[in-house]
């Protein structure tokens, strides 16, 4: 049953007195404050935040958390973001006294088993990439670009070039251009074959001795392996260039083909989706870095160098990197979402990722061949782990869009795959099953589609139906932003 | 082991309807030379039992600072984290969930969103704020770059030296493939002299950044240069810490343009430096400009209030190259463990947090100079935190020392402030008792020489 009342906003729910956390007191001499700071930098009251007790706070948000799809409760097939399983396991480990609890600045001798961990997943991240170096600072997938490309700019500063250009492909996801111009390039678009893959005559016509990068996602956002890769990286190569791997579908290829083979320079993993980590509701995530050894000495500072062997080794951070690029975050890392990718990676061992990729893959394709003939898939009639339909017929026969479907999936149960993305797709229905999910869900989700594509157009136009909300009106909050709440709930004053 | 649920028979059953004999035909479309003809060379699969005991060897190896005492800050701090903000995290429908895309079946996120967004906007004294960046230091580039664009000003960014060392080197990192010059100004007493800030302001200064309490925990003249900055036509970018904020003035009331800052203390372990929480409040003006994710309040059809993703022509998967930033993935989790904190402490939980920091870093102080080998290094008032000189300037050998005998007892300066290679950087949180701070001053003093003292009285 819904609960409305303690799903009121905090501050519409706080009462002056209540409180939730009581501090011990304080068990020094103390002093007066005015002796320790001047008055002119000190508040001259107390902060404007609610007031809440402590089963208030529980039952709001335990309300709220109902009003949520999510992995642990629903199939959550949001193409590119591979929404797989959670293992709890995971979750007990990276809380364990001892990881969860360490400074970042304590002493390397006090973190040897911590760097141990992380030295070993630099390691395995290395060769599942089949590259030779790996950075384990970059916070998220599009941290990593950036910093890869940081790499790329100083390697060419280095080789006393400025090249000033990056290519992505136009099926690229949004962060590959935004990455790119944030490191002071010019993004340059290469257009895709109605194949999807890299239109090779477009890519040499804007192939010149500028081109720093050629970003590439493979498999690529359509779920498709580019054949051409190696020919690509050879193009670029040729000129010159580096090829950057945008690592996001590396859960299709796990232990049956390692960018580094396919002539890639540098690469990103997002192991909040390879690797299982838990989205958090928005992140975190993680975005450690692989790359060639002759790149390798502008990474990052710190990387985990091993000294010695056997019960004598050990493990620091080395600091002395005169060549790198500097750091891109503060302190060392995401280590949160790195030791669940350790936990993860060590739970599967070599078999087990391959088994990861063929069950993603498989999944996805036997979800394809249900769906084809509801929705055509452009690009079919076989895919990776993630496959892009579309509603273009849909739309031009009875007005039903590709929003219209996706929204109506919500009644049923399911969350929404990623839609109107990639860009080169008309009504695209992007759809990652992931390898966590059964035969059985897989025929219920394709069930449940028939039974969609004939609703008539007025229900799928008023979908959902069965929501707490339905279809919110993005334009008015675009056009007059609220953005926080408000004693006197004045609307704010950012004109549109 | 695995999470798969497909059976050989399901494996077979679903081959079979895409018209495929074998797994491995499933990988057809890869060239056969790009395949790999062996396994992986990683470790076996391990159960979650032999799992469970390799991580607990693992952990063992590390001195968890719940066995030490702790007196590590720098930006990350051994705050007390109430159980009420763990339970919330950890309730699956909010930790396996994503970005709220789809508002009708996210209104939990996206609610909780626009919750945080407020309580930062009370905590800092700012009009908006965003969903969350990597950190604080990120937080603290990204703020640099919406300044230059703000202001449309690319000549020059001016920073504090006793800004966070490494949050200065991802400016530097960052700029190094921009045009723009990133001045550092000495503060060689432990905080920023207004007058050379005042000189080092030029016509294409984009922005002003300091930090408040400073790296060195020393309380920065922010007014005064607040107003230098304004007058310079510059944006003042303010990094805080906002346990102090219980105390301190808050930044949007003494003249902040933007305020970033780590969010770890507000209820996120410190788990070896992330993932952690980058704060991002401005002005409203500026909204447009801003990185990250936006919540906003609209109506639904039927006129029910609810919550959308707003704004959302700033971001990268609508504006691409031209975005105000290429962040997707953000720290949401943490945001959300923020709001629970903060909504759980109050008003008075964080008045009493800071007020407790503040007076045993002050007892810790006087204890710690009490030793003789210990002195003062900055005149300057603090908050929790403080620079002491080792007399004897043998930081690494104290250090050393203090570990073995069960103290983290700080960090050491010298990796980024040569002329302070004999000095630690010592923080309290509320979490110290007096027994604890004690303990270390009582350590300190026995291994100090005599001489060491007396020429101490004397001094
Ligand atoms: C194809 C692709 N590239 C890059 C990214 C960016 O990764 P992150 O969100 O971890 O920054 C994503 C995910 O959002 C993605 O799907």
């Amino acid at each position: 049953m819904r609960n409305t009342r303690d799903t009121q906003l905090l501050f519409e729910l706080s009462k002056a007195g209540r409180r939730a956390v009581e501090l011990p007191a304080c068990d020094v001499p103390q002093e007066p404050i005015a002796d320790l700071i001047p008055a002119r930098l000190l508040a001259t009251c107390d902060l404007p935040l609610p007031e809440l007790t402590e089963p208030q706070l529980v039952r709001h948000y335990a309300n709220l958390s109902t009003l949520n799809m999510s992995v642990d409760t629903h199939f959550y097939p949001l193409g590119s973001c591979t929404m797989k399983y959670n293992p709890k396991r995971n979750e007990r480990l990276a809380a364990l006294p001892g990881i969860v609890d360490l400074h970042p600045y304590q002493p390397d001798e006090s973190l040897q088993g911590l760097l141990a961990l992380l030295y070993g997943l630099q390691e395995m991240l290395s060769e599942i990439a089949g590259l030779d170096a790996v950075s384990l600072q970059p916070a998220a997938g599009a941290h990593g670009e950036l910093t890869a490309l940081m790499v790329a700019a100083a390697y060419f500063r280095e080789q006393g070039e400025r090249r000033t250009k990056i290519l992505t492909p136009d099926s690229a996801h949004g962060t590959n251009p935004a990455s790119a111009s944030m490191c002071g390039f010019d993004a340059v678009t290469v257009n895709s074959t109605s194949a999807g893959f890299v239109d090779l005559e477009d890519l040499k016509q804007k192939l010149d001795d500028q081109v720093a990068v050629f970003m590439i996602t493979n498999p690529n956002t359509l779920g498709l392996f580019d054949p051409y890769v190696r020919q690509i990286a050879d193009l670029v190569h040729e000129r010159g260039g580096l090829i950057y791997l945008d690592g996001a579908n590396m859960n299709a290829i796990l232990g049956v083909t390692r960018p580094g083979d396919f002539g890639t320079d540098m690469m990103h993993y997002n192991p909040h989706k390879t690797f299982s980590g838990p989205h958090g509701g928005g992140g975190p995530g993680a975005g450690p870095i692989a790359v060639t050894a002759q790149l390798e000495p502008y990474l990052p500072s710190p990387t985990i160098v091993k000294k010695g062997n056997g019960a004598d080794a050990c493990y620091q951070l080395d600091y002395d990197r005169p060549r790198s690029i500097g750091r891109v975050r503060s302190f060392f890392g995401n280590t949160g979402v790195l030791v669940r990718a350790y936990c993860y990676i060590m739970t599967h061992g070599p078999d087990g990722l391959r088994r990861v990729a063929e069950n993603a893959v498989l999944n996805a394709n036997y979800l394809l061949s249900r769906l084809q003939p509801l929705l055509p898939v452009p690009h079919g009639p076989r895919c990776a782990h993630e496959f892009v339909a579309t509603a273009l017929t849909l739309k031009q026969q009875r007005g039903v869009t590709a929003m219209d479907v996706v929204k109506r999936l919500l009644d049923f149960g399911y969350h929404a795959p990623t839609v109107y993305f990639p860009l080169t797709v008309k009504e695209a229905i992007m759809v990652e099953p992931t390898e966590t999910e059964s035969k059985e869900t897989l025929d219920a989700f394709a069930e449940t589609l028939r039974q969609i594509v004939d609703e008539p157009p007025e229900t799928l136009h008023a979908a959902p139906l069965m929501t707490p909300v339905s279809r919110p009106d993005e334009v008015a909050a675009a056009r007059k932003p609220v953005l926080r709440w408000r004693e006197a709930e004045q609307p704010s004053q950012v004109e549109g | 082991m695995s999470y798969c649920y497909n059976t050989p028979e399901d494996q077979r059953q679903m081959l079979q309807a895409i018209g495929l004999d074998s797994l491995d035909a499933l990988f057809d479309s890869i060239p056969a030379p790009l395949r790999m003809q062996r396994a992986l060379d990683i470790p076996g699969a391990m159960g979650e039992l032999e799992l469970t005991a390799h991580l607990a060897q693992l952990a063992k190896r590390n001195a968890s600072p719940s066995e030490k005492i702790s007196f590590l800050g720098g930006g990350s701090y051994d705050h007390f984290v109430p159980a009420v903000v763990d339970y919330v995290s950890a309730r699956g429908e909010f930790y396996t969930s994503y970005t709220p895309y789809q508002p009708e079946v996210s209104q939990g996120n996206l609610q909780a969103m626009f919750e945080y967004q407020t309580l930062i906007c009370q905590l800092t004294g700012m009009e908006v704020a965003n969903q969350s960046l990597y950190d604080g230091g990120s937080a603290a580039v990204e703020a640099v770059l919406m300044a230059m664009s703000v202001q449309r000003r690319q000549g020059r960014v001016v920073t504090a030296g006793s800004v966070h060392p490494e949050y200065r080197q991802i400016i530097e990192t960052y700029f190094a493939n921009l045009k723009t010059q990133l001045v550092t100004l000495e503060t060689p007493q432990g905080t920023l002299p207004p007058a050379t800030l005042e000189a080092a302001l030029s016509d294409d200064t984009a922005c002003v950044l300091v930090q408040q309490p400073n790296f060195f925990g020393c309380l920065e003249e922010v007014e005064q240069l607040a107003e230098i900055t304004h007058r310079a036509g510059a944006l003042l970018v303010v990094v805080t810490d906002p346990i102090s904020l219980g105390i301190l003035k808050r930044p949007g009331d003494y003249g902040a343009d933007v305020v970033v800052g780590e969010g770890q203390c507000l209820g996120t372990p410190m788990q070896f430096g992330g993932p952690y929480l980058g704060i991002m409040a401005c002005r409203e003006k500026f909204v447009r400009r801003m990185p990250g994710r936006i919540a906003g309040q609209t109506v639904d059809r039927q006129g029910r209030r609810c919550w959308v993703l707003t704004l959302q022509t700033r971001e990268q998967h609508i504006r691409r190259e031209k975005a105000t930033s290429n962040i997707c993935t953000n720290q949401g989790l943490f945001a959300l463990r923020a709001s629970v904190y903060l909504a759980a402490m109050g008003p008075t939980g964080m008045r009493e947090a800071a007020r407790l920091c503040l007076q045993k870093a002050r007892y810790a102080q006087a204890q710690l100079f009490a030793s003789g080998r210990l002195e003062p290094v900055f005149a300057a008032p603090t908050f929790k935190e403080f620079v002491v000189r080792d007399r004897l300037a043998d930081v690494d050998g104290l250090l050393a020392d203090a570990l073995q005998a069960g103290f983290l007892a700080g960090v050491p300066l010298g990796r980024w402030y040569p002329q302070l290679s004999d000095c630690l950087l010592v923080s309290v949180t509320e979490k110290r008792t007096q027994a604890q701070i004690d303990a270390l001053a009582q350590f300190v003093a026995k291994t100090t020489p005599i001489k060491t003292v007396e020429h101490a009285k004397h001094a």
